[in-house]
């Protein structure tokens, strides 16, 4: 009982529980795509037919675009890789860069929405441009920016996930940055940060105690809609040649760029495959941010309808009124 | 059909239950109830006891997660019965509806004529000229002065109680058969609510509309209503005329209800001796100021020289209408609002220009109960989390664990049970949260208490309870408290000293049976005679004296 109550706290858990109708159909579907995604990313090692950057097996090479087949089930691309085995491999890239980029982005995102928002003042008026000044940039263009000026534009895996990471990262920050600064000015005006302040409170101890936990309840929502922005970016990225070079890692918007000239020629089987597996990426992640945010709200939020008049209902929902009441009936 | 039937509302078996998170809620369990054509029904009870939504459904405003049976019928129609677009037809025509905060109920970018002509053009063809002669006329009606000139107005160019009068001559735009006012004069102040509820009886009795009161002030009950009909856990326990439901209530819950209002005694208490040690807070031609947006032009002034002090033991209750500066000098003692002028000592601390880094030290002798328990608690700690805080910033205690033993004996102190520091304060009622929250403001066994409007937010017959216990707190632990309040009626329970705030001055000041028993200051003396007094034979008189001080 304690373990599953402890269970239905946890966030994603507790909203599949509560979700009923069309929106626990989309979270569900949202929650199997990105289930594969993370179990191929995961297990890539395994579920990979070849490793990424292998061109030849016992049998010799496997040859440039050849045709789905019993060796190659999705055929192989102009620079003669197996094209399944680099859609999975590319799932790990995928995540590698969703975890770096979002773990860099909320914590320094949130660390100065709190300055800013609870200390106001020129600090908060200096941030605010910053951010507004990022956003004026093109995502796009900002992230070739950092991409270059990190690592040049080429490198390995660790390199270019970071690499990636941190483009997306200087765009992402600013949003965060947004997000937590406009909850921790609305926390900061409540009645508890003021009974904190009576007491005698220090301010660091207001922030990280009072305000920090009471500001961040939007962010999951952010979260889950960034992960799928960081795909989106990290192809695009790889699609203009400033990705990861093949041999270090799989990367789709690598393979998509490369597949180009394919398309021409009727070669379908190299560009299809890592489109389709950015397109239910992104669509998983995104299917659940997008729920959990239609839960989080009580106004979006659907429920069970009532079936009947059960009296014993009252008697569930209310036992503090009746406490507060007395024996009284 | 009870379509020969001579009631305004005939609410029959009804029986109300909402969808909610935490499964279904019956909030309404067989309740039947008539309201006459001319006749004033108040619902009395407290938060939750189904009042509201037993009356919303006369309108058929209840939201897609209610289901609701019986039968409501509204001159002749059946409203559950009804489609969206025979409520929209009923609404306004037949029945309609006075909100409980009227700047809410307005439009804040229409023009009050807009959003008059706006009702009366949803019911038929009527041109814009006519509309806007009729919104004129209905303003007159409603007491609002210059009536040509203001139907031009935004609703912020209006006070808080012509707000009220605009929502009540909106509702009486189509000449409805039954008006359900959701406590009309909740968010108003004293003296402005006796003009609203003199404006509504004349309305009754000039237009014969019937009138649904909703409230939890037996003070309005016993001024307005007709009959009364009292609500407990979605049931109508009692129903009766209004004199009788005063004079011999037969329900166990209405005699309780009815003991836990406050009542105006102007007792005289013993004064304190004489020869009283320093006092712990002595303001002197105290200012306090809010600064404009655009530089010192606009500064607001809350509080115009005010002087005043308070004894170690003492109880000092500031009464005041809202923007009376009562709260302001409030949370100038706790520095959490700047002295822009004069002298306040606190504790032997000079507040004009203090530091924070100073005054930190002297928090540990200051508590503080705020209006709203439910804000005042961070959400996301347990009570004893909550209620131990301050041992943790003032070194008390290293964890909150440590604080433990303490933080039960705090509860203990305000009855309540030890179990209850586990939970989370959504968790407690809001009596329960407010024990809590004065827990945690006793926790360091501070010298001074300041209670900004401590019970305003909590039911009626909770209030009392709160009240019971500060007193007891007050007598074991001998704490001064400055006590805020707008009810004059609460403050003559506790205070030893009541000052009268109007307007930023303080305008008397003596003890409760100098000030409330004979007020000298002609605000004062208004201030007395508008507070309605849970007796229906005895208000009828004031009434009366009120009508003379007034006219």
């Amino acid at each position: 009982m304690a373990g599953s109550r402890l269970l239905g706290r946890l966030p994603v858990v507790h909203q599949l529980r509560q979700a009923v109708g069309l929106q626990r159909g989309m979270l569900v579907a949202g929650l199997a795509l990105t289930g594969v995604f993370l179990v191929l990313a995961t297990l890539a090692p395994v579920l990979a037919p070849y490793g990424y950057s292998q061109l030849s097996d016992e049998s010799g090479n496997f040859g440039a675009q050849q045709a789905p087949s019993a060796e190659h089930w999705l055929g192989t691309t102009v620079g003669g890789y197996d094209v399944l085995s680099r859609v999975i491999w590319g799932a790990r890239t995928a995540l590698l860069v969703i975890i770096v980029a979002v773990l860099l982005s909320v914590f320094v995102g949130i660390l100065l929405g709190l300055v800013s928002g609870y200390l106001g003042g020129w600090v908060d008026r200096v941030l605010v441009v910053v951010a507004d000044a990022i956003y004026a940039f093109p995502t796009l263009l900002l992230a070739i920016v950092a991409a270059i000026a990190i690592s040049g534009g080429q490198s390995g895996l660790w390199s270019g996930v970071f690499a990636a990471a941190i483009s997306i990262t200087v765009v992402f920050i600013p949003q965060y940055f947004r997000v937590v600064r406009a909850e921790v000015v609305r926390v900061k005006a409540e009645a508890f940060i003021e009974s904190a302040k009576v007491i005698g409170a220090s301010t660091p101890r207001i922030m990280f105690r009072h305000v920090l936990r009471n500001s961040t309840r939007t962010l999951p929502v952010i979260v889950t809609l960034n992960a799928a922005e960081a795909v989106l970016t990290l192809a695009a990225l790889g699609f203009l040649g400033l990705g990861i070079e093949p041999t270090s890692a799989a990367e789709w918007g690598f393979d998509l760029n490369k597949s180009i000239s394919d398309v021409a020629a009727g070669i379908w089987w190299t560009a299809v495959p890592p489109g389709i597996a950015i397109v239910l990426a992104v669509l998983g992640i995104t299917l659940i941010g997008e729920s959990l945010n239609d839960l989080a709200d009580p106004r979006l939020r659907a429920r069970r309808r009532g079936k009947g008049t059960p009296a014993d209902a009252v008697a569930q929902s209310e036992p503090v009124a009746r406490e507060e009441l007395g024996e009284v009936q | 059909m009870a379509g020969e039937s001579t009631n305004a509302v005939e609410i029959r078996d009804l029986n109300v239950t909402f969808a909610t998170d935490g499964g279904d809620v019956h909030a309404v369990r067989g309740v039947s109830l008539d309201v006459r054509p001319g006749e004033v029904l108040a619902i009395v009870g407290e938060s939750g006891s189904g009042k509201t939504v037993t009356a919303r459904t006369i309108l058929g405003l209840l939201g897609p997660t209610a289901v609701t049976d019986g039968a409501v019928v509204v001159s002749g129609t059946d409203v559950v019965e009804l489609d969206a677009s025979g409520l929209r037809r009923l609404r306004g025509e037949k029945a309609a509806m006075i909100f409980q905060e009227p700047s809410m109920a307005l439009n804040p970018v229409f023009s009050v004529g807009w959003q008059l002509a706006e009702g009366l053009r949803a019911h038929g063809r009527i041109s814009k000229a006519e509309a806007k002669a009729k919104a004129v006329a209905m303003l007159r009606r409603v007491g609002i002065p210059e009536p040509e000139r203001r139907v031009n107005d935004y609703p912020h160019q209006f006070s808080g109680g012509q707000k009220q009068r605009i929502v009540i001559a909106m509702a009486l735009a189509m000449q409805p058969a039954v008006i359900i006012a959701d406590e009309p004069t909740t968010a108003l102040d004293v003296t402005v609510q006796a003009e609203i509820l003199a404006l509504l009886r004349q309305l009754r009795d000039e237009e014969g509309t019937a009138i649904v009161l909703i409230t939890h002030n037996m003070g309005v009950v016993a001024d307005l209503a007709d009959r009364v009909a009292v609500m407990l856990h979605g049931e109508v326990v009692e129903t009766a005329p209004v004199a009788d439901i005063f004079a011999a209530p037969q329900h166990e819950y209405t005699r309780r209800l009815l003991d836990a209002v406050p009542r105006l005694e102007a007792a005289d208490r013993p004064p304190l001796p004489e020869d009283t040690p320093a006092p712990l807070v002595v303001a002197k031609d105290l200012i306090i100021e809010y600064p404009g947006r655009f530089g010192r032009r606009s500064t607001f002034r809350a509080v115009h020289e005010v002087s005043f002090s308070i004894a170690p033991g003492e109880v000092l209750g500031l009464v005041g209408e809202s923007g009376s500066g009562k709260s302001t000098i409030g949370r100038a003692i706790a520095g959490l609002t700047p002295v822009a002028g004069g002298s306040l000592q606190v504790l032997g601390t000079e507040m004009l220009g203090v530091k924070e880094r100073e005054f930190r030290l002297k928090r540990r002798d200051i508590g503080f109960v705020f209006q709203d328990p439910a804000t005042s608690f961070n959400p996301l700690l347990t009570i004893a989390d909550n209620v131990a805080e301050p041992l943790i910033v003032h070194g008390q205690a290293k964890r909150p664990g440590d604080a433990r033993g303490k933080v039960d004996e705090l509860l203990e102190a305000v009855q309540l049970p030890a179990a209850f520091g586990d939970r989370y304060p959504h968790e407690l009622s809001g009596g329960q949260r407010q024990r809590a929250s004065l827990a945690r403001a006793l926790a360091l066994d501070p010298k001074l208490l300041i209670a900004d409007e401590p019970t305003s937010a909590l039911d009626v017959s909770v209030q009392a309870r709160v009240l019971e216990l500060f007193i007891e707190l007050q007598e074991r632990f001998g704490f001064a408290t400055l006590f805020i309040s707008h009810d004059l009626a609460v403050v003559d329970m506790l205070a030893d000293r009541i000052g009268v705030l109007h307007r930023g001055r303080l305008v008397e000041e003596g003890t409760g049976a100098e000030v409330l028993g004979a007020p000298k200051d002609p605000y004062t003396q208004r201030l007395l005679a508008s507070l309605p007094v849970p007796d229906p034979v005895e208000q009828a008189r004031r009434r009366e004296e009120w009508a003379a001080l007034s006219g």
